[in-house]
């Protein structure tokens, strides 16, 4: 392969995540929805339950952890879920598929442009517990927990992806409404988990978006219980779950007849 | 003869119990355009599908510049157009046609496409707040973009005013005098007779005729002989010399090859016979003919 047809192909991977993300953000629903709310639970909460000291809140952190995990994976979910199901349904998936895009270019568009949300969101939630919540915390500590955040959006985007194939746009909305928020629940990102019923932690253990936050929260030392192995196996088993789901997705969809 | 721009081989396709193509054969010549015409169902859309990779044959092949329709290198050289409701809303004109330029080796400059498709100073408009018309102009300029060797359209005028229609036409007509192929399929038959070299005619998924328009014409050989009468159709039918009999309206078609003796035998038998025309048979004729469609449906053409 010839330099200038590597850099081409380069090229084409970089303007797909650009505009993906330009598309994304330009959308009011994003800004409200995907970046607004967590910021605004974060702090209406990180307020209401301030029991900051000398120490610097450490909740102040502890809750970007929760609410952020929270935010982001709804956001993932919404931006694979709604996104791959809007694009299909309309056709423009199709016409992207008969163009000679590479395939991959589509999809990693979509993974950085959560990831950027992802980013954001941690960074919103950052500067409000820095400025009205009194968090200190060290840099190091700090970047630890937000790289974490960022890449522990991934399993939600493969998760996205098998509802965005699996459904139509209107329902993939209603799908990701019915997840997202009851996993946030039981999996104690909303409300500690130490005030939940024993069964919620029971099932918790089953969900990902609890290991997700409890590895966000294991670099901290305000985990649940359970090792960093394991969560991280159990992430890893939930994508490939849905990696496998979306691609059933993909076949059936390639099987539909369209007259 | 110079080989297929694209092609397909005994190609049949099942979804389900559905039989939508059966072993059909079609390939396009480079430098023609060619029509695919036929009833709602009748196979167009999934023979497209199939030459463009987007599914698979369940018997036969699929060939696209002798390639696997899914390689990268085959879609290069190729501009599609498909039926498509929306596309992101979010971004401009000037940002869909900068990010499809980059898929192709050799596109043309943004500023011929935007030309080309007449959009001129719509560039930074978002794809939301264009009008339907606009709309299907970006998704021509996409099409387009890459300078593609082989155009596929897939009902590419639903939806336009006559004008803009008119317009498209001339436009196709000088990418084909370019030496560019084309593909299209169409509900509106006076598009494919002003632009096909080649029309193919599928029903039921299997082609049922194939040919320039002026052969598709030829195989409902005679003419119509128009005319309001108090004839029954099993008196008219009756007539030497008399193929068939329809109804247009308020009058009936008679249909014959030698029609003079034919009308002279009418104006003898219906002294009251009035409005009296008598044409050649047309494409829609022919097509009316050959798959028995339903005219409501084919004859849908201006009024959309």
């Amino acid at each position: 392969m010839t330099d200038t047809s590597l850099r081409r192909r380069l090229h084409v991977y970089v303007l797909e995540a650009k505009y993906e993300c330009i598309k994304q953000f330009r959308l009011p629903t994003h800004l409200i929805f995907a970046l607004g709310f967590p910021l605004m639970f974060y702090t209406v909460f990180g307020l209401v339950f301030r029991r900051g000291g000398s120490d610097g809140n450490p909740y102040a952190l502890q809750y970007i952890a929760t609410y952020g995990a929270f935010g982001i994976f709804t956001a993932a979910l919404y931006g694979f879920g709604v996104g791959v199901a809007t694009e299909r349904g309309q056709g423009w998936m199709l016409l992207k598929r008969a163009s000679p895009m590479p395939p991959a270019a589509y999809f990693l568009a979509k993974l950085v442009t959560s990831l950027l949300s992802a980013a954001v969101i941690v960074v919103l939630l950052s500067a409000s517990g820095v400025t009205l919540l009194g968090m200190r915390v060290s840099p190091l500590a700090w970047s630890e927990m937000a790289a974490l955040l960022v890449l522990g959006a991934t399993p939600f985007c493969a998760f996205g992806l098998a509802i965005g194939y699996w459904t139509g746009p209107n329902a993939a909305v209603a799908v990701v409404n019915l997840v997202a928020m009851p996993m946030a629940l039981v999996s104690g990102l909303l409300i500690p988990l130490d005030v939940l019923p024993a069964f919620a932690r029971t099932i918790a253990r089953f969900l990902p978006g609890y290991h997700y936050s409890q590895l966000a929260l294991t670099t901290i030392g305000r985990n649940d219980a359970g090792s960093t192995i394991g969560h991280v196996l159990m992430l890893g088993g939930f994508t490939a779950v849905s990696l496998a789901l979306a691609y059933a997705g993909y076949r059936r969809d390639e099987d539909k007849t369209y007259g | 003869m110079t080989p297929a721009v694209a092609e397909l081989r005994s190609a049949s396709r099942r979804y389900g119990k559905v039989t939508a193509l059966d072993r059909v054969d079609l390939a396009v010549v480079p430098g023609q355009v060619t029509a695919l015409l036929g009833p709602n169902g009748a196979g167009k859309t999934t023979a497209v599908r199939l030459m463009l990779g987007l599914t698979q044959p369940t018997a036969g092949t699929a060939r696209l510049f002798g390639l696997d329709p899914r390689d990268l290198l085959a879609r290069q050289r190729v501009g599609v157009m498909l039926q498509v409701s929306k596309v992101p809303e979010t971004l401009h004109v000037i940002e869909h046609v900068r990010l499809f330029s980059s898929y192709y080796p050799s596109p043309l400059p943004a500023g011929d496409i935007i030309a080309l498709a007449g959009l001129s100073g719509l560039e930074r408009r978002a794809f939301g707040k264009l009008s339907g018309g606009q709309q299907q102009r970006l998704l021509f300029a996409l099409a387009i973009c890459g300078d593609p060797e082989f155009l596929v359209l897939d009902e590419p005028t639903v939806g336009l005013d006559v004008e803009t229609r008119r317009n498209f036409w001339s436009e196709m007509r000088r990418l084909v005098s370019r030496g560019r192929s084309l593909l299209l399929t169409t509900h509106y038959i006076e598009e494919a007779d002003a632009l096909a070299d080649r029309v193919v005619i599928l029903q039921d998924g299997r082609i049922i005729a194939a040919g320039t328009p002026a052969e598709i014409k030829a195989r409902v050989a005679g003419r119509h002989i128009r005319c309001v009468t108090r004839l029954s159709d099993a008196q008219l039918t009756m007539i030497p010399g008399v193929r068939r009999v329809r109804h247009d309206r308020d009058a009936a078609v008679v249909v014959a090859v030698d029609v003079e003796p034919v009308v002279r035998e009418l104006l003898a038998r219906d002294a009251s016979l009035s409005e009296l025309e008598i044409t050649r048979a047309n494409l829609e004729d022919a097509f009316v003919e050959l798959t028995d469609a339903s005219p409501a449906e084919t004859f849908a053409r201006e009024a959309r």
